[in-house]
């Protein structure tokens, strides 16, 4: 409990050091932040436009025209959380070696910055997705809100990979090397750019080992089909996530004097 | 009792493994027994501090000083023993920590009061006091980039001292900026301690030590040496100094005699080299115009046809000052045999300005050490001038003038 309260104490820097790190990307520019909108607004056009008009990409079962474009969308922005909350967050000890060896100051800060700012990164961008979706028609109603606790899951999910790495990184760099590659077999190794119903079922059912499959499903469900998401299949990954949190918190506890003196 | 420090038996040792194997195969077989041994860099320190007394730590580098400040600060775990501080702490380990080159001072002012754990409201009320005492003028809403050090320094040292801690530990900065912000920061460091705060100080600086600190404890090797009256403790720390020079020299000599491939040929070695008073004391500090004696001790290894030595006295930044040899001297050695030993004494009177000095000494064959050199060895001595009675005049030299005046 002591640890939310430092969290507490220490919101103003946390605050000021997720407003520094999204000014900064964009300090010496002309436009500023609108680069933060303009990136991912890029990204969202070439998904809808070229692939739904000019490829004609179509998802089997999906009448509309933009069907595969949110299917891509639905998985590309929350892999992309979830990848920059684990890829940074294994590097964070290391990114902010100098502070913490020097100045005596709660470090679970750290992982809340970064946390703090994917999310940041994340809600311009699936904000711009949303509008799209309002804009085209494809808005899927009452069930757009069950993408709330799927985030939530997901986060929690990645909070516990990026500390567990995080802290195994200190000791051992490898790790973080390692997860770069293991992170682009796991993209695609999760149906993202491509529907589940493709593969062979005797494939079909490796996926069940990948709590990020499960994941984003529940999104590909509520975005394309404006369905609720099955909530028993989120059970497990929910469970992992949970339980490796609690790993990486004790982890943390016992390795956090030792990690000063290995930074 | 906020202010107070209690150190009880702390120890700080980090683990060495042989290979990263190592400690991947003990981090997976955590049963298998330790595979690390621990370097103790501190071990068994005991002090306490009362509330508003003035502590400086003292010792060489590497004795420890900044693991022991970064255990009482908290940023590293001590592995053994414990730290009992009460109050708010601000350290100064290192200035200008978490500064941003891309945001202005007044924006890394605020985050960097924010990271010592003040509040936003607390920084605003605080800001333009932070600016009064930095003086850097417009400066302030300049990107910290376009920054000269000796800016970012006022900036932080600012910030770090905006708020009266109850307990103030400071590395080794006040020697940051320029002559005029040192005084003002020092004058702000003693102000605090006259109103209660916690002093703890790691400096080099006698004179800082001596004119802050009700105390002062001496580290040595990672070991707790000795604690007293800053200026007993200064004095056995210069003498600690001298033996750490003595110890260096033997240990050249044992390495010497059997490699000898550092400095020179080696047929012969100086065995001792100290710098005597009339009373054949050891000197670390020399009065201004004090008669001294420099003492030079060779042994010939192997037999030498010439032998000539010479000594250079250089300042602080190396130039030198004096030099000569007694080939110059005129009184070359000719023909020594091995294992002869010879007594150099040379006499003279120290005309030196204040400061510190060194002295290099060298064994070679004729006038200068190209020809042969059987061994070299800078800083083979280190000593200071102080003035003591002479009134005030500057530069490396004493030349006393007789003044006479026409009007």
């Amino acid at each position: 409990m002591g640890m939310f309260r430092d969290i507490w104490v220490y919101r103003g820097f946390i605050l000021s050091s997720v407003r520094r790190e999204f000014q900064s990307r964009y300090r010496n520019s002309i436009l500023g932040a609108t680069w933060a909108v303009l990136n991912p607004l890029a990204m969202i056009i070439v998904y809808t436009v070229i692939f739904s008009h000019l490829m004609g990409a179509r998802l089997p079962g999906v009448t509309s025209n933009f069907g595969y474009s949110i299917y891509l969308c639905a998985g590309v922005l929350t892999w992309g959380l979830f990848t920059e909350i684990v890829g940074r967050g294994q590097n964070v000890f290391l990114e902010y070696a100098n502070l913490i060896k020097k100045l005596s100051f709660p470090r679970i800060c750290l992982p809340v910055i970064i946390v703090l700012n994917a999310g940041l990164n994340f809600a311009i961008s699936f904000g711009l997705f949303t509008i799209f979706l309002v804009l085209s028609g494809n808005f899927p109603g009452l069930a757009f809100m069950a993408v709330f606790p799927v985030l939530v899951i997901q986060i929690v999910f990645s909070i516990g990979l990026a500390i567990n790495l995080g802290i195994l990184n200190v000791f051992f760099r490898d790790v973080g090397q390692f997860f770069g590659i293991f992170l682009q077999f796991w993209f695609w190794f999760t149906p993202i750019v491509y529907p589940l119903t493709i593969l062979p079922p005797e494939v079909r059912v490796l996926f069940i080992w990948n709590p990020m499959a499960s994941i984003v499903n529940a999104y590909q469900n509520i975005l394309v089909n404006g369905l609720w998401p099955s909530w028993h299949t989120l059970i497990p990954v929910t469970m992992i996530g949970m339980a490796i949190c609690a790993f990486g918190v004790r982890l943390y506890r016992k390795r956090a004097g030792e990690m000063v003196d290995e930074l | 009792m906020t202010g107070s420090i209690s150190v009880a038996n702390l120890g700080k040792a980090y683990k060495q493994y042989r290979s990263r194997w190592a400690r991947l195969g003990e981090w997976m077989f955590p049963f298998g027994g330790k595979r690390y041994h621990l370097k103790w860099v501190l071990q068994e320190i005991n002090f306490n501090i009362s509330p508003g007394e003035a502590v400086g730590i003292i010792g060489i580098n590497g004795a420890g000083k900044s693991t022991l400040l970064k255990l009482i600060t908290g940023t590293t775990q001590p592995t053994g023993g414990r730290v009992v501080i009460s109050g708010r702490v601000a350290a100064m380990l290192e200035l200008g920590m978490g500064f941003h080159p891309d945001f202005t001072g007044r924006q890394n002012a605020c985050m960097a009061g924010q990271l010592i754990g003040l509040s936003t409201q607390e920084i605003n009320d605080l800001m333009p006091q932070i600016e009064a005492f930095a003086e850097i003028g417009e400066y302030i809403d300049q990107p910290v980039r376009v920054y000269s050090s000796g800016m970012q320094m006022r900036l932080a040292f600012s910030v770090a001292t905006a708020k009266r801690p109850d307990v103030l530990i400071v590395d080794e900065i006040l020697s940051v900026g320029d002559a005029y912000f040192q005084h003002k920061s020092f004058d702000r460091i003693r102000q605090f301690s006259r109103e209660g705060t916690t002093l703890l100080i790691v400096s080099h600086d006698k004179q800082a030590i001596q004119s802050i600190c009700d105390r002062a404890i001496l580290l040595n090797a990672g070991r707790l040496t000795m604690e007293g009256k800053p200026e007993a403790v200064m004095d056995y720390y210069n003498a600690v100094l001298a033996d750490n020079q003595r110890q260096n020299v033997k240990r050249e000599v044992m390495d010497d005699g059997k490699v000898q491939t550092i400095s020179g040929s080696g047929e012969a070695m100086i065995e001792e080299a100290a710098l005597l008073n009339d009373q054949d004391e050891r000197l670390e500090v020399v009065n201004v115009g004090q008669s001294v004696k420099l003492r030079v001790v060779v042994r010939i290894i192997s037999d030498v046809p010439e032998l000539v030595l010479g000594y250079m006295i250089k300042d602080r930044l190396g130039l030198p000052v004096f030099g000569t040899n007694t080939y110059h001297l005129r009184r070359p050695l000719v023909n020594l045999h091995e294992g002869a030993q010879i007594v150099f004494n040379f006499q003279f009177v120290a005309n030196l300005g204040e400061g510190a000095y060194s002295i290099a000494i060298a064994l070679h064959a004729s006038d200068t050490h190209i020809d042969k050199n059987y061994e070299w060895r800078d800083r083979a001595l280190m000593f200071s001038v102080i003035n003591v009675d002479k009134g005030t005049f500057g530069g490396v030299a004493w030349l006393p003038p007789t003044l006479e005046l026409t009007q």
